[in-house]
Order: C-alpha cells, then sequence, then structure tokens
C-alpha cells in the first residue's frame, strides 16, 4: 500500500539546482522530500525539456508540476507536455513555503494540493526592516 | 553598439539563436541588463500557431513587445525593427533560420550562439552549444561574409569567438 506522505506526488523544474536545492529543505523540515521529484535544466535545450516532462507526467503519473520562473523554459516545456491534459496542474514560481504546504497536504489530490498552495506562497514573501514593530509587512 | 556601461545601444543589438527562443536568459539575463523593449521571434512554426504565440508571449513582462515573425517576414521588416528607438533582441530557434536571415539581409553584422543543444549528429563545443558538421559549415559560411559569430549565453560570460569555439579553446 502507498504511503500518501512518501509517494511522488509533484515534479518541480528548475534552472540549475534549485529543485535539488528546494528538495533538500523540504526532506529536513518534513522528511517527505521523496513525495517531489527533480529536474534540471542544465544542459538540456527546448526539445529535451518538453521530452523528459511528457515522460514524467506519462511515466510517473505526476499530476502536479512546480517551476520557478513564469518565463522559463521548464515552464514552456510543462505548457507543451501539458496540453490537452485537464488532470495536471502547474503551479509557477515555486518556493519552499509552497512546497512545505503541499506536502504537509496530503489529505488533498496533487493536483488540489498544488492549488490549495499558491495562497501560502505569496503570504511567505515580505519585506522586514529593522526599525519599528516586529511584524512584517 | 549597445554597452552595458555606458547604455547606449543600437536596436536589434542582439541577434540570437538559441532553441529555447524565450526563456529566463533572455527576458532576464539580456532583458534587464539592455532595458529591453521588444523581441523579434522568428521561427516559420511559431508563427503559424495561435497557441505558440500565445504560450511565448505569457512568458515575456508586460512592457515589452513581442513580434512574431517568420524568416521572410523578419527579412521584410528588418529596417523597420532596426528604427525602433528601443533595444530588442531578434530570436531565431535554428542555426538554418539565422542563416536564411542572414541570407536575406545583409545588414545583420553579428549572431550570438545562445543556446544550441545537443540532438543526435551534434558534437558539444561548449557546454551550451552543440553543432552538427552542416551547422559548424553554415557558421563559418556566415563569417566569411562578415557576419561576426560569437558565443555567449548570458552578458556576464565571455564571448567566445567561432573560431575558439569550432577549434576546442572555448572552455
Amino acid at each position: 500500500m502507498n504511503n500518501p506522505a512518501t509517494e511522488l506526488r509533484a515534479i518541480i523544474a528548475a534552472h540549475g539546482e534549485l529543485a535539488a536545492g528546494l528538495v533538500s529543505a523540504v526532506d529536513r523540515i518534513t522528511g517527505r522530500g521523496s513525495a517531489l521529484g527533480i529536474l534540471s535544466n542544465v544542459g538540456l535545450g527546448g526539445e529535451q525539456m518538453e521530452a523528459t516532462m511528457r515522460e514524467r507526467i506519462e511515466r510517473d503519473g505526476v499530476r502536479a508540476i512546480f517551476t520557478d520562473l513564469p518565463s522559463g523554459s521548464w515552464t514552456m516545456a510543462a505548457r507543451r507536455a501539458m496540453r490537452g491534459n485537464d488532470q495536471v496542474v502547474l503551479v509557477t514560481g515555486v518556493n519552499l513555503a509552497a512546497l512545505l504546504e503541499f506536502v504537509m497536504r496530503d489529505d488533498l489530490d496533487p493536483a488540489s494540493g498544488a492549488r490549495s498552495c499558491v495562497d501560502r506562497a505569496r503570504a511567505a514573501i515580505g519585506v522586514v526592516t529593522g526599525g519599528g514593530g516586529a511584524r512584517a509587512t | 553598439m549597445w554597452s552595458p556601461a555606458a547604455g547606449v545601444r543600437v536596436p536589434l543589438d542582439l541577434c540570437r539563436i538559441d532553441d529555447r527562443l524565450i526563456h529566463g536568459q533572455v527576458v532576464l539575463g539580456w532583458g534587464q541588463q539592455m532595458r529591453l523593449g521588444f523581441i523579434v521571434l522568428v521561427d516559420d512554426e511559431v508563427a503559424g500557431s495561435d497557441w505558440e504565440r500565445e504560450l511565448y508571449r505569457m512568458g515575456v513582462p508586460p512592457e515589452v513587445d513581442v513580434v512574431f515573425e517568420t524568416v521572410d517576414g523578419a527579412a521584410t521588416r528588418l529596417a523597420e525593427f532596426e528604427r525602433d528607438p528601443r533595444p530588442g533582441i531578434l530570436l531565431t530557434g535554428d542555426v538554418e533560420s539565422m542563416v536564411r536571415l542572414v541570407g536575406k539581409c545583409s545588414a545583420l553584422r553579428a549572431v550570438n550562439l545562445g543556446g544550441i543543444h545537443h540532438k543526435s549528429g551534434r558534437i558539444q563545443r561548449l557546454r551550451y552549444v552543440f553543432l552538427s558538421p552542416d551547422e559548424e559549415l553554415a557558421l563559418r559560411s556566415l563569417e566569411s561574409r562578415g557576419v561576426a559569430v560569437t558565443a555567449r549565453d548570458v552578458p556576464a560570460a565571455r564571448p567566445v569567438t567561432l573560431s575558439d569555439l569550432l577549434s576546442g579553446k572555448g572552455e
């Protein structure tokens, strides 16, 4: 029987080694890094990225994809690979807060979990100054 | 010529071959430093597809215009692009399209190799440049016609000349 806390639920596709770094952090914090697959763009052209993404969706049954830049080549590749497949959800601009929310919400299916973590990701970005009160804005 | 120090540039300063076309290096790496005003994406297939055009347009900040053209269309409009006072980047996704464009537009004097990745029959020349024998020949032909061909993925990188690239001195 699959363990929803550790089975592969999403792919993170990002520039350089960012995806590996994010998964490392998720694993340190929650122990659920194995719920996230990793894709790096290093050495890959546009066609290879699209083929790789398509393979992960079809082979692994991944239903949630996180990418870093909305304008990045992984986002382009993911949109092509998921075209016509409304079972797959893409979240761009991924950050650690989004992934923590995602892996902890194993009560949701991956696509619903991906949607639910967007608000948490946005709320995690703030500006803190040295003066005045203690709250981030 | 555009200069990062002075912020002065000639439009269409960057004519780039990149199989990813519009992506982070173009929009952020080059675009922000150049204060990019417009992108001319030259690709026969993309120009003919509403879906592809929308996909690429979504990757670009609203203050940057994107023009989609076929090779023939870009050749026809090149003078118009060069009169545009805003900094611009012209992109093709492969060597063949750029060679065809240069063949129709003698005004293009420099070509940047920004990302040509592995495919069957290609040999790795740089981390981000793989070329087939035919592509090497085509790029040498461009240089013989007075077009400067250099490889440079991001503005902070050292430009690598075609001769260094092909003789293994690129990295």
